[in-house]
């Protein structure tokens, strides 16, 4: 077996502009996604508000029982039949952000239940509106409780990420494809691309936990 | 003056005919009460007889779905139907409650535990707040741990300070639940000496509680109830002479106990 990673050395910086790209993607995916799931992770904790509990469930139902990839085509070959055309980095961020929501809001709205019903209580107690107490008493507790798992959805939305190539997106498993269809060196290019995004993975779990140590140590709020 | 004379005639918590289940089980019957200023009315009764649930109806933490409750002049709940949101967050604003578990804020400091009602519902400056907040720690005797975490509390210590921040919405009623049942023995006194304290001051107080001592002590009424109020006189009636079986079986099972 002879291996030759040249194309690799040669393709480094495309391969570095994808691995940027793959970073935008992700970054603002993962904004849309705390957002999103924030809201809906909020909208399943009381099944007696009707419309919202229902119509977050049926997003969880959808989102996790349909393949990401499908979602995607959705977006990027589907609503053009409407006449919307978005761009594909709009696509696959909205996507992707969009597919990550669905467990954000698993996560939040379980780090939520885990807080002893005490604390709303005597939240409650002292005058607080319901609201309130979530903001100040609940939210801070559960966001400390959120962080591992959280760690773990963003490492999978990083890797989910190399879908969007599919859309025509320049992230780094499209600038891959694009070094092997003329070097034809498929296992260098893609053993150097399961590198790059490994180093990504690590260093989004490295950055949570430090966040995490930070807040433990910072007693969350202020 | 008018309002003066009613608020010293009227009673602070007055409870008509209530009654509350879950599901089937009816654990209120028909139970009325009523607490004057000042007065200090301790609540016995054996483990699942509705202490607890009788003291949650009072600031609508349970909605019980007969009979009224008029706190401080308003009502709070009449046959299921409570005060509007605001009102009632208005309302809990002068009934400070105390938990058997505490419930502090653990990601707040003490401080914070006391100031964070007085600096959001009362309009407070930090300042102020924090003024205020330093002399209730004081008269709990915390002052010194003003800047710790509840977690290096001891339960005495959180009960404290858990006192000290329903005191700092300046209520006009303290609900007190069991608030010395999950201490260990020896730091039970330091929390039933601030209550004593306060009855002295002329707090308004409905306790559960299963310290005997401290109610023929510091109760001006005790009630006995299990799922309706059995008896209630003034403690000495009630421990020396009680009239109804229910109440010497469960007196006789507490004094053994301890
Ligand atoms: N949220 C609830 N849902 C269902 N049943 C409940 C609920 N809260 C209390 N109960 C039941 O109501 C009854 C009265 O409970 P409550 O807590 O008021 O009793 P208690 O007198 O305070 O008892 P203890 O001395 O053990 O604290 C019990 O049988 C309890 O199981
Ligand atoms: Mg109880």
């Amino acid at each position: 077996m002879n291996l030759d990673f040249s194309p690799v050395w040669q393709g480094w910086p495309y391969l570095m502009q994808g691995a940027l790209v793959t970073i935008e993607v992700t970054s603002s995916a993962l904004l849309l996604s705390v957002s999103l799931g924030l809201l809906i992770g909020i909208g399943r904790l009381n099944p007696k508000r009707r419309v919202i509990y229902g119509l977050a469930s049926a997003y969880v139902t959808f989102i996790r029982g349909t393949p990401l990839l499908v979602q995607l085509f959705l977006l990027y070959f589907g609503l053009p039949q409407f006449n919307i055309m978005l761009p594909a980095f709009v696509c696959g961020t909205l996507g992707l952000g969009i597919y990550s929501a669905a467990y954000v809001s698993e996560i939040v709205r379980g780090a939520i239940q885990s807080i002893d019903h005490g604390q709303v209580e005597a939240a409650r107690s002292i005058g607080m509106s319901s609201r309130q107490a979530m903001r100040v008493i609940i939210l801070p507790q559960a966001a400390l409780r959120m962080i591992p798992p959280f760690g773990n959805e963003f490492i999978a939305l990083i890797k989910n990420s190399a879908l969007v190539s599919l859309l025509t997106i320049s992230d780094l498993m499209h600038e891959a494809q694009i070094i092997i269809s003329t070097s034809y060196r498929s296992l260098e290019v893609y053993l150097a691309v399961a590198f790059i995004y490994l180093i990504l993975t690590n260093a989004a779990g490295f950055a949570l936990r430090l966040i995490e140590r930070r807040m433990k140590a910072g007693g969350i709020l202020q | 003056m008018t309002s003066a004379m009613t608020s010293t005639t009227a009673p602070i918590i007055d409870i008509r005919n209530l009654s509350k289940s879950f599901g089937e089980t009816e654990v209120l019957r028909d139970v009325s009460l009523s607490v004057r200023p000042s007065e200090v009315v301790v609540i016995i009764g054996p483990s699942g007889s509705g202490k607890s649930t009788l003291l949650r109806c009072c600031n609508a933490l349970e909605v019980p779905q007969k009979g009224a409750i008029t706190v401080c002049e308003t009502e709070l709940v009449r046959d299921g139907v409570v005060l509007p949101e605001k009102q009632l967050n208005a309302l809990r604003t002068q009934v400070g409650m105390v938990f058997q578990s505490f419930n502090l804020f653990p990601h707040l400091s003490v401080l914070h535990n006391v100031t964070v009602g007085p600096r959001m519902l009362s309009g407070q400056s930090r300042d102020e707040a924090e003024a205020r907040a330093m002399e209730l720690l004081e008269k709990v005797g915390l002052a010194n741990k003003a800047t710790a975490h509840p977690a290096q509390l001891s339960g005495g210590q959180k009960q404290r300070v858990a006192i000290a921040r329903a005191l700092a919405m300046k209520p006009r009623v303290m609900l007190f639940d069991e608030p010395t049942s999950a201490l260990d023995p020896e730091l039970v006194g330091e929390v039933l000496g601030v209550m004593k304290t306060l009855a002295e001051e002329g707090m308004t107080m409905l306790i559960v509680t299963h310290e005997m001592s401290f109610a023929r002590d510091v109760a001006d009424r005790v009630l006995v109830m299990d799922g309706e109020i059995i008896e209630e006189g003034p403690p000495s009636e009630i421990f020396l002479s009680p009239q109804h079986a229910r109440t010497q079986n469960f007196l006789k099972s507490v004094l053994t106990r301890s």
